[in-house]
């Protein structure tokens, strides 16, 4: 069976603007300094940035509008991501989005005229999806049962990103031999719940969370959590994927800052060919993630995936990872003994790097799924 | 197993006009396109290595023009039709699916003739436009010398002015089908005393047949003919012949090589060199068995062919996106120069990985009957690097980027 592809990229001027805005914003709150004072904080963002991002609308950006946002669809967020990204400004942002969207895709209309509002204006949801290291799993150990006092959870979820900050929870949990996401207060989990991870990253956050004994009702429960799952698997690998391509072209500016003023044997090392044409690597790596980005913004929209975002959101997730890897591997590498400290940047991106290579699914694990719907 | 992988299209941008005209053509393309003349056909204009070939791809050439598909966007009259570019490029995007012949008068049509009608004389025009559409007039390109390569700054090829002549003397390698051409556009220093070496170079219109012009064909290293090194000893052509005015060769020849896009489109045809895609090497990839199984089933093949498939997805992805600048904002120029490298390079890798999957049929080549596709993937292979080489190698694309886009410094 033959079919046809689109490969388009659109990008209005409304969205030209809103980068505009977002790349001077993250520019001026998240210098170097600034990046490296959260790395030892405990939340990891500056709660007066994040307060500043939900005053300027970005959280409600891709909501509807009878809920208070602006119906600009989450492609929108892609050039925001970016950005932060970009500037390493990190804030709940990422997870708080793909809970919301979860909500509008999975949720009833009561759930979500009852939770998105809250959102719009900065409630903080996240996903907590893992039993173990495999982001390819699709059952899950974690599991909802109907007891004498109501539905209870039982099961921990690994690696859940800003779980200290979270507002609630949408669990991945087997419910009659289903999996669905159900929502969790996070004033409802017991103490000591959630224990924190020492992350690669300095700059995330995320911690184990034990739901066990947690009770919930079946209201709390999104109806239509199957589809809804796969969609925000894929919208979370786009949205790491955006965060990606911005942090490689960090890398990238980076290097070319070294290679631009380092002298070595008296010459700059950029004019050596062996560091020139590497960095030119970076860069077309970095460009080929930055149009699978923006095309998988363009074709996503608030219904249900289609086959040609699935596509555009995988190879988004494994080109972006495969770049901001060599970029970071090559900053390091390239800074000679300078990039062997800590405080070279270069180490920065490098062990961004790592945390993004499996979030939402690794390269390897989204060309597996690219296969199929691509070659069969 | 079906074969599936990407179909590119422009088809959703047809009107219904437009759509019309599109039915029209795959009619008359499949009506007329030749029976299979029993030889393999060049998968480039760069591999006409014989009287034969020459004679097949200038009949087809002519026949494409007399039914108005060729130059339809040049004016009527210069044998062009006078017609929108748009329906020239569903010609040529029909063509290249269908997978016809090529119009081989590549030099011609993509080059020298774009170049004449945007800045050419009227005697120019009148003389050279029509031969270049219907195949009668083959042209070839002489700035490439031995030695230099990549540089067209240190051309040596000396043009003297001699009362209503210039006297050339030196020598043109690389020259495609320059056994075959009726002019050249050759590229020679007017001017040993200019301060810049580039302000010394003057552009001809040269006619072939000259005393003193000779050609030696070069065999490439896929055993084919195609190019040669052309010598010019005493040479002497008529002055008119010098485009432009002396000293302005550089300048032309820089817009002359921006028309290489053109190139491909005004190739027209078939099985070009960069119109053959994934979708022609899963093909092959289908009835072939590895390890007992068929080879569509194996991980590690499937996991390198999707690699290849996201890579060329950002190929076409580039072209929309450098289109906008907003999202090109960091190095505005990067998609643009990295076109080239990028595309070229992709090719030689999927070309050469393409003979690994063909088994122990890989080692087959061109002339064995039992060869995959004729032993077209293998001689494509090879003949790829006169991309990743030819036009500035991929080496110095990389340093061009390196410090144009990055900023980077020379060497």
């Amino acid at each position: 069976m033959t079919r046809t592809a689109n490969l388009s990229i659109t990008f209005s001027n409304e969205q030209a603007m809103i980068l505009d805005a977002a790349r001077d914003f993250c520019r001026d709150k998240s210098d170097n300094t600034a990046v490296r004072n959260l790395l030892s904080s405990d939340s990891g963002f500056n709660p007066d940035i994040w307060n500043n991002m939900i005053a300027l609308g970005w959280t409600g950006l891709a909501l509807p509008e009878h809920v208070g946002g602006f119906q600009m669809g989450v492609g929108t967020t892609v050039p925001l991501v970016e950005s932060m990204g970009k500037y390493m400004l990190c804030t709940p942002f990422i997870s708080a989005t793909i809970a919301a969207q979860a909500i509008l895709r999975g949720g009833s209309e009561t759930q979500q005229a009852e939770w998105l509002p809250a959102m719009a204006k900065g409630c903080i949801g996240t996903l907590a999806l893992l039993d173990n290291e495999d982001w390819g799993a699709v059952t899950t150990s974690c599991t909802l049962r109907q007891t004498n006092n109501g539905l209870m959870l039982k099961g921990k979820k690994l690696l859940v990103n800003d779980a200290t900050v979270a507002d609630f929870f949408l669990v991945l949990a087997d419910f009659n031999s289903t999996p669905v996401l159900v929502r969790v207060e996070a004033h409802q989990l017991s103490e000591g719940a959630i224990s924190s991870k020492t992350l690669i990253d300095e700059t995330k956050r995320a911690a184990n969370v034990d739901f066990s004994e947690v009770i919930v009702t079946e209201d709390a429960i999104l109806p239509n959590s199957t589809n809804t799952l796969a969609d925000v698997r894929l919208i979370g690998a786009l949205l790491i994927a955006a965060e990606a391509t911005g942090c490689a072209a960090a890398a990238l500016d980076t290097v070319v800052d070294y290679l631009t003023t380092r002298k070595q044997f008296g010459r700059l090392i950029g004019s050596y060919q062996s560091l020139k044409h590497p960095t030119v690597d970076i860069l077309i790596q970095m460009d080929s993630a930055r149009s699978f980005i923006y095309h998988a913004a363009t074709l996503i929209n608030d219904g249900a995936l289609d086959k040609d975002t699935e596509i555009a959101c995988r190879m988004a997730k494994a080109q972006a990872a495969e770049a901001l890897s060599f970029a970071g591997d090559r900053a390091v590498q390239f800074h000679g003994g300078m990039g062997f400290t800590y405080d070279c940047n270069a180490m920065l991106y490098i062990r961004r790097a790592q945390w993004t290579q499996h979030q939402y699914g690794d390269p390897q694990h989204h060309r597996k799924m690219l296969a199929p719907l691509l070659l069969d | 197993m079906t074969n599936s992988a990407y179909n590119k299209t422009d088809k959703s941008a047809d009107t219904a006009e437009l759509a019309d005209f599109r039915r029209e053509v795959k009619d008359w393309i499949k009506h007329n396109t030749p029976a299979d003349p029993g030889f393999l056909l060049p998968q480039t204009f760069m591999e006409v290595g014989s009287e034969q070939v020459l004679e097949f791809l200038r009949e087809w050439q002519h026949k494409v023009w007399s039914a108005g598909y060729l130059g339809m966007a040049w004016p009527k009259q210069y044998g062009g039709g006078g017609m929108p570019r748009k329906l020239q490029q569903i010609v040529d995007s029909e063509m290249k699916k269908a997978r016809v012949p090529i119009c081989f008068n590549v030099i011609g049509l993509g080059w020298a003739g774009p170049l004449i009608l945007d800045t050419g004389t009227d005697y120019e025009k009148e003389t050279y436009l029509k031969g270049i559409l219907t195949g009668e007039d083959i042209w070839c390109q002489g700035f490439s010398e031995p030695n230099h390569g990549s540089d067209l700054g240190s051309i040596q090829t000396r043009a003297e002015r001699d009362g209503n002549e210039y006297i050339i003397n030196g020598s043109k390698i690389w020259t495609t089908m320059g056994n075959f051409a009726k002019y050249m556009i050759l590229l020679a220093r007017t001017d040993t005393n200019a301060e810049r070496r580039y302000n010394g170079l003057s552009f001809f219109l040269s006619p072939m047949n000259a005393d003193g012009i000779t050609t030696s064909p070069i065999q490439k290293l896929t055993g084919d003919y195609g190019f040669t090194e052309t010598f010019f000893t005493d040479a002497r052509i008529p002055a008119q012949c010098l485009m432009g005015e002396e000293g302005q060769g550089w300048r032309i020849a820089m817009r002359t090589l921006q028309y290489e896009r053109g190139a491909e489109a005004g190739a027209a045809g078939g099985v070009s060199i960069l119109s053959t895609v994934m979708n022609d090497l899963l093909r092959i990839a289908q009835d072939v068995k590895r390890d007992g199984q068929p080879l569509m089933q194996d991980p590690v093949t499937r996991d390198n062919l999707v690699k290849f498939l996201i890579e060329e997805q950002a190929l076409y992805l580039a072209e929309p996106r450098m289109k906008i600048p907003a999202l090109c904002a960091d190095y505005p120029n990067s998609l643009a120069l990295s076109s080239k490298l990028r595309g070229t390079e992709f090719f030689r890798r999927m070309r050469q990985y393409s003979l690994s999957l063909q088994g122990a049929s890989s080692a087959l080549y061109v002339g064995d009957e039992d060869a995959v596709e004729g032993g077209f993937w293998q001689r494509a292979y090879m003949n790829n690097f006169s991309t990743t080489i030819g036009g500035g190698t991929s080496q110095i694309q990389a340093n061009i980027i390196g410090e144009h886009v990055l900023g980077l410094p020379k060497d």
